[in-house]
């Protein structure tokens, strides 16, 4: 592998974990529903950057655009089930705090 | 190389708007913006089908789904949203300090990385990939989709009970 990829992959490396971090730590502060699914895209699409950055480095950009296209779909469906489950849970407790569906706790 | 920099410090200063704005709205917003960067630099990375998957798909589609959930539940009172805004604000003021010096370590720790590179590509083309040697991820992808429309149709049914 050239250095000059090898930089490439840490400068892009870094900034993909700079916005995983971002992603975790929106989905850990928050008790808004909406607002934790927004860090859970943020995680995906660091996720997403990361296929198309090593596909690039080891130039398998064909097999890296196939798997992140499939990965795209399940993104768009898992997003859409998720907020589905938020609107459902606002329509039962007229919320969208996570504190208000502690039912189950103890 | 530095306009790759330029695009990425872009990225992150955009999902930290995302995060740390106040109005759930302009979140939606700005994470939309933050996929448009990402299709990008998805497109410079030499990705051109994935960008525009990225760039329709995670800019468009989840935009407008985020968006018609917004406007589903009702915007809390101007109180409410004041009291929240301090809270939120209590809880992720450190966010910027802790990514900028996450990145500055990571950039100072000199990581030796020894990759191996895989072998040389059958094929170049993605759509040769994906319907051709990849048939299987196509099907994979339309039961996924399947399942979520019927996760969907379950989760909105009418109850039939009176």
């Amino acid at each position: 592998m050239s250095a000059e990829s090898l930089q490439l992959f840490c400068t892009f490396g870094i900034f993909i974990f700079m916005l995983a971090a971002i992603g975790v730590y929106c989905m850990l502060a928050t008790y808004n529903l909406i607002r934790a699914l927004i860090g859970v895209e943020l995680l995906l699409k660091a996720v997403t950057l990361l296929i198309v950055a090593v596909g690039y480095i080891t130039k398998h950009n064909a097999l890296t655009q196939a798997m992140v296209i499939t990965f795209i779909v399940i993104e768009v469906v898992v997003m859409t089930v998720a907020i589905g489950v938020v609107l459902g849970i606002r329509s039962h407790t007229n919320s969208l705090d996570a504190r208000d569906i502690r039912n189950l706790k103890g | 190389m530095n306009l790759n920099i330029f695009i990425l410090i872009a990225m992150i200063a955009l999902a930290l708007w995302t995060v740390m704005t106040r109005s759930l709205l302009r979140a939606a917003i700005m994470l939309a913006f933050t996929s448009a960067i990402i299709s990008i630099l998805m497109f410079r990375l030499n990705s051109p089908i994935a960008a525009v998957f990225e760039l329709s798909v995670c800019t468009g589609l989840v935009s407008v789904l985020f968006i018609s959930t917004i406007g589903l539940t009702h915007p809390s009172v101007k109180e409410e949203t004041f009291e929240h805004m301090v809270d939120r604000l209590r809880k992720f003021k450190f966010l910027p300090f802790i990514i900028i010096g996450m990145g500055m370590a990571l950039g100072l720790v000199a990581v030796k990385i020894n990759l191996q590179l895989p072998l040389a590509e059958i094929e170049t083309d993605a759509r040769t990939v994906m319907w051709n040697l990849r048939p299987l991820d196509i099907i994979g992808q339309v039961i996924i989709l399947l399942s979520g429309v019927f996760g969907v149709i379950i989760l909105f049914k009418e109850s039939d009970k009176k």
